[in-house]
């Protein structure tokens, strides 16, 4: 009779560790493909004029040039935006865990109305920052594109950044109010100091969105074939770039378009990469 | 007038609708060791937290009466509050160390206060983790991350920290709990000592420890100060019935 019910929870674990493998395999499996498929269908096609060139007369029909224009206008878009949105971001979340209660109003609406804005979909914002772009009278421009994609990456680093911070103890703020600190100084020298690897994290996680969406600068980016030299021009992006040569009849086209998905991967995977290097030099002094 | 550092004068304490302080009036005697004792759930926390304003970060907390440090009603309507948790330094059960280094965690202190000079820094910080006889320990690493010592050591450290922006009194709120024997009575050891210059208030579970090392005892029950005065009285001779069976452990 003992034995069993044994018998019963060893293959109830038995069968639970294997679904568990299975959707690991999953994960694990389809990151893997999505690499495979953009490495060999990408890396032939890629070339050292794909990376230094900007595209010549005819790109888009399979003549010489690259797109140097959109890996730039991408970085700087990707850059600028996380910028911004880390700039209104941090204050926010260290307001609601800081100064705010916790449990409060103001808290609360906060953190309801980012979960509001990060279900919405990256078009809409497209359509809204055009709206206001149009409103004031601005044209399609890499500011424009600035504006729009850090709203859009506002509310997926408050959230995730929120999350960082309430795992920070309790005690370490009471340890440095203690000592006589100021709420800023112990918000700033200490809370942010614990926490920096996974504010880090957050920063990551919204600027490999920001850089690689591609309805939010549908409307508001603009395309050229230049660099752009100041915000108030048009900008190219890499995830239009791949968007504008999928869409050509010419497999030589789409092979760029391959390329161009191969590159925009192994730019956030390099960012990523560096900024945790970092993480990890922060990380060494952090408690626990 | 010759008033104690620190008076308290009729203190309640409430948690939304529960009182967990009622009407405590003390006088905490200056340069001696005042264990807060009582069993759990009583209010020494609480009271301990009072003293420095720890407690107003909480929330749904109401504080009637007054804490007076150095005269001062530090529970009064635009009190500035850093200058006096300056006042004291804090221990806390589980030693919390600040995310940096062993030097850093000391210099803090002062330099949020305005020490820019890295001379008097370096000295502040070899200063202190003497006191707190750590030094000899971790010269060798002192910018080496906090969270790298022993819970003994990190506790000293908090002890060096709080001592180095020049307190008047230390607050421990069970500050060997999370200790091992021997690193337990390298910090009671600290305190002993540091009692000639500081006024130093312990909450303690532990009733041989208050044995050992307080002046004073203060014996909380359900929030009410029951009694209060001498080591010797109020263990060896109680006034009140259930500071007897607290101390013989009828109760705990």
């Amino acid at each position: 009779m003992k034995s069993g019910r044994m018998d019963l929870r060893g293959l109830e674990e038995t069968v639970m560790r294997g679904l568990m493998w299975l959707a690991l395999c999953l994960v694990a499996g389809s990151l893997l493909l999505i690499v495979a498929v953009i490495a060999i269908r990408g890396l032939p096609s890629l070339s050292l004029a794909m990376l230094t060139q900007t595209p010549r007369g005819g790109y888009y029909l399979g003549k010489e040039g690259g797109i140097l224009n959109a890996i730039v206008g991408s970085l700087y878009l990707g850059a600028a935006a996380t910028g911004v949105a880390l700039a209104i971001g941090l204050p926010v979340v260290l307001y609601i865990n800081l100064y705010a209660r916790s449990s409060g109003l103001t808290a609360r609406m906060v953190r309801f109305s980012m979960d509001v804005l990060w279900g919405i979909p990256s078009i809409v914002y497209g359509a809204f920052g055009f709206i206001v772009m149009t409103a004031v009278g601005l044209r399609a421009s890499l500011g424009a594109a600035i504006v729009t994609v850090s709203l859009f990456e506002l509310p997926i680093m408050v959230r995730a950044m929120d999350e960082v911070l309430r795992l920070v103890p309790r005690e370490i703020g009471e340890a440095s109010a203690s000592l006589g600190a100021t709420r800023l100084e112990t918000a700033w020298r200490v809370i942010v100091r614990q926490a920096m690897p996974g504010l880090i994290t957050a920063t990551l996680v919204a600027f490999g969105r920001g850089i690689g969406d591609t309805a939010a600068v549908l409307f508001t980016a603009g395309f050229t074939d230049r660099i752009p030299t100041s915000p108030g021009q048009p900008a190219a992006t890499l995830p239009l770039a791949i968007f504008f040569q999928l869409g050509t009849p010419f497999p030589e086209v789409q092979g760029r378009a391959y390329a161009a998905a191969a590159v925009l991967t192994f730019l956030v995977l390099g960012v990523s990469l560096l900024a945790r290097f970092f993480a990890g030099r922060f990380a060494r002094n952090t408690v626990k | 007038m010759n008033g104690t550092h620190l008076q308290v004068r009729n203190l309640s304490v409430w948690y939304g609708d529960r009182r967990v302080l009622r009407d405590v009036t003390l006088d905490i005697p200056d340069r001696r060791i005042t264990a807060i004792i009582g069993p759990s759930g009583c209010g020494k926390t609480t009271l301990l937290k009072c003293l420095n304003r720890l407690l107003e970060t909480g929330e749904d907390v109401r504080v009637q009466g007054q804490v007076l440090v150095d005269g001062e009603d530090i529970y009064a309507p635009r009190v500035e509050v850093t200058h006096i948790r300056r006042k004291m330094g804090l221990l806390s059960q589980k030693p919390q160390v600040l995310p940096m280094s062993i030097y850093e965690n000391v210099a803090y202190g002062p330099r949020i206060h305005g020490e820019r000079r890295r001379r008097e820094l370096d000295r502040i910080v070899e200063h202190y983790l003497k006191v707190a006889s750590l030094w000899d320990e971790v010269r060798d690493r002192l910018h080496g991350p906090a969270a790298s010592l022993s819970i003994g050591q990190q506790q000293r450290l908090c002890l060096a920290r709080g001592l180095a922006v020049g307190p008047e009194i230390i607050l421990g709120d069970e500050p060997t709990s999370a200790l091992d024997p021997r690193a337990s009575q390298n910090v009671e050891q600290r305190l002993g000592e540091l009692k000639r210059d500081y006024t130093i208030i312990l909450v303690t579970h532990i009733l041989r420890q208050a044995r050992r090392i307080a002046d004073h005892v203060i014996f909380l029950y359900l929030g009410e100060v029951i009694e209060h005065g001498p080591l010797k009285e109020v263990f060896g001779n109680p006034r009140h019935d259930l500071t007897r069976r607290y101390v013989e452990g009828e109760i705990s």
